[in-house]
């Protein structure tokens, strides 16, 4: 049984968060999160939720509170963007490294500065080292179904990690779209209780989380957490099998799109994937050879099956809606990486497009996959839009 | 020492698994200075009881006892705070007469 | 697809009214987005909002560039404000004015199908205030049949009967009807 409804991604998230009932949601206001927040305290208020609502005076407090909650063996949520996320940082690797299995949905915005409300992934992007799962949603139904993945997944004894599901600020989180929603019952009887391996709260079999390590083992903990986010992979696929059950959709590290038939490609993710396969639709009419991968699963990274996927392919562009300055940008790079063993390793061309909510066009896209075709790639990184 | 442990055998996270552990963890051999108590002197007021940051001085019928030197780290708080002036501190190897 | 941009002030429904309108096509069992543009928002501030309905999946998050209609609520940008910017030839533009569909024409260079209704006299004279958003919905429906009256009524009723009570629900419902047979 489902409904559809006229959903934003906000609402999505917070629709998820309902269903998933957890035990502590701490969180702190944020354009474009706010939203979230705002109709979960809704739900908390109506007696439809059984959650303890935190009302914190800072990011850094909301994830130092989902920190000491889920230590205490609870199912504990927030929701951030920008600055927020920017603002817990230190506690962002306080929760990988003690292996909490908090999720997040974060709302991709700017980083100040300038200030700049509007969508880019600078925020999320910046955190992409610091040993949180991300997944990537292209649009309100994403986030609605990733939402609830990343609660199993966070969970699994073999991850115990925690995990940021992202959305675009404004164009996924403020627009409205068609969402599904399932059953209640069926998700949360997918979700069950959450079964900590530890928990502080547990006076029968009493721990220390977070105490001192220095060279004697704090090096050993670090290949733990690095060996975790790689079983992550295999359980993402597993716990997206099950998901799949009820969904009928299916949750494979990255989409491909018309990929078989393609000879140039266009990697992106978000949103902007939605946009790409728009214009691969309109140029395969008119016999164009072009496709789309869209990565879902940005951390950990699928190197392997992006390697297997895009060898062979004549030309690929990479789109990032964030910069590492001085470097490759962030998916540019993993793509590099992910081919370098390649044994037919196609052209590459990084493009930086829609920094602080700078519109991404179709035409635009349509010059991209026109740039491949002709073969006009070179080794500097492209920005689409930018004023000379 | 014991072996130390691999990744594949130490707990999620750094954590750590046995309450009170650290009662097995002596600090005593960090001091330079050891605390002499002069119990003739003390008043039995308990404020070095109280200050002793590694809670090292063990307590008997409303009576402090000897310092548990296999902890104190000789930090000299308890000599500060003694309104009787009955602890020293005395360097370590110096004789205690 | 069909792409409808929607022309008004901050504080003036216009991302209300693309709302219900992707909401009443959903309702219909129609795939449907809506979004306001994003900017500095004020109120009073001339904004856009959209909304886009369609038969299939729709896949692009591109800004709405050549809609096939176009809303405009408040009357003041006629002449001011570029409202037929990237509107399809065959694209139909309505407007909430006193003013003859000619005269608008003359003042926006738009030479295709233009229609007019002043849904401002209508939400004052049914409601007492002037909320046009809502009723131009009335006229939109009448021109391009893009959802039925009876699913933005039931809309209405769904939103607003709890919050206004009967009354005013009812009255709003009339607005949207008079402008829906008053539309010139």
């Amino acid at each position: 049984m489902s409904k559809t409804e006229a959903f934003t991604g906000a609402d999505a998230a917070s629709e998820a968060m309902r269903q998933i009932n957890p035990d502590v949601v701490a969180a702190y206001p944020i354009t474009p999160q706010t939203p979230i927040v705002m109709k979960f305290s809704q739900f908390v208020a109506d007696g439809e939720v059984d959650t303890e609502m935190i009302r914190v005076e800072s990011e850094h407090s909301a994830m130092s509170a989902c920190v000491g909650a889920s230590a205490a063996g609870a199912r504990a949520m927030t929701a951030t963007a920008s600055a927020g996320l920017a603002l817990m940082w230190e506690i962002l690797g306080v929760a990988s490294g003690s292996r909490l299995p908090i999720v997040m949905n974060v709302v991709n915005r700017a980083l100040s500065a300038p200030i700049n409300i509007h969508c880019d992934h600078s925020d999320s992007m910046g955190a992409r080292d610091i040993s949180w799962i991300q997944i990537y949603s292209e649009n309100a139904q994403e986030v609605y179904e990733n939402t609830i993945l990343a609660i199993k997944l966070a969970e699994h004894p073999d991850v115990h990690l925690p995990v940021m599901v992202c959305q675009d600020g404004f164009i996924t989180s403020h627009g409205i779209q068609n969402v599904k929603i399932f059953d209640d019952n069926k998700i949360r009887e997918f979700l069950g209780e959450r079964k900590p391996i530890k928990a502080l709260l547990n006076v029968k079999d009493p721990v220390t989380m977070g105490p001192l390590q220095l060279q004697d083992y704090y090096f050993e903990t670090k290949k733990q957490q690095d060996i975790a986010m790689q079983n992550a992979k295999k359980t993402y696929l597993e716990v997206g099998k099950a998901l799949s059950g009820i969904t009928g959709n299916t949750y494979d590290f990255v989409e491909a799109y018309n990929l078989d038939d393609a000879e140039v490609v266009v990697v992106t993710l978000n949103s902007t994937a939605g946009t790409v396969k728009s214009v691969v639709d309109k140029m395969k009419s008119t016999g164009k050879k072009v496709g789309l991968l869209k990565i879902k699963l940005f951390r950990p990274f699928p190197y392997e099956k992006v390697a297997q996927l895009l060898e062979n392919k004549r030309a690929v562009a990479i789109l990032d809606r964030s910069e590492s300055f001085g470097a490759d940008a962030p998916i540019y790079g993993e793509l590099k990486n992910a081919l370098y063993n390649a044994n037919n390793k196609p052209k590459l061309q990084s493009y930086i497009f829609g920094l602080g909510g700078r519109d991404i066009y179709e035409e635009d896209i349509e010059s991209v996959f026109n740039d491949l075709i002709s073969n006009n790639i070179d080794p500097n990184k492209r920005y689409i839009g930018v004023r000379e | 020492m014991t072996e130390k442990k691999g990744w594949k055998e130490i707990p999620l996270g750094g954590m750590i698994c046995e309450a009170g552990s650290s009662s097995k963890f002596k600090t005593g051999d960090w001091k330079s200075f050891r605390p002499i108590w002069n119990k003739e002197k003390c008043t039995q007021c308990m404020m070095c009881v109280v200050y002793c940051p590694e809670d090292c001085i063990p307590r008997k019928d409303d009576k402090r006892l000897e310092t548990d030197l296999s902890v104190c780290k000789g930090c000299g708080i308890c000599k500060e705070i003694c309104p009787v002036k009955c602890i020293e501190m005395k360097e370590e190897g110096a004789s205690d007469e | 697809m069909i792409e409808i941009r929607i022309h008004g002030r901050g504080g003036q429904g216009a991302k209300t009214a693309a709302n219900f309108l992707a909401m009443a096509a959903l309702e219909q069992g129609k795939f449907v987005q809506s979004f306001p543009e994003y900017g500095p928002e004020r109120a009073g501030a001339p904004m856009k909002a959209y909304t886009r309905i369609s038969e299939e999946i729709i896949n692009t998050y591109a800004p709405v560039v050549n809609p096939d209609f176009v809303l405009v609520i408040d009357p003041t940008f006629i002449g001011t404000i570029d409202v037929a910017d990237g509107l399809k030839e065959k694209g139909i533009l309505i407007v909430n004015t006193k003013e003859t569909p000619d005269e608008v024409k003359k003042k926006t260079g738009f030479d295709g199908e233009v229609h007019c209704v002043d849904a401002s006299g209508i939400s004052i004279a049914a409601t007492g205030i002037n909320k046009p958003n809502v009723p131009m919905l009335g006229a939109l429906i009448k021109v391009t049949n893009i959802v039925s009256v009876e699913s933005i009524e039931h809309l209405i009723k769904k939103k607003f009967l709890e919050k206004l009570g009967e009354q005013k629900t009812q009255a709003t419902i009339d607005a949207i009807q008079r402008a829906h047979d008053e539309v010139k």
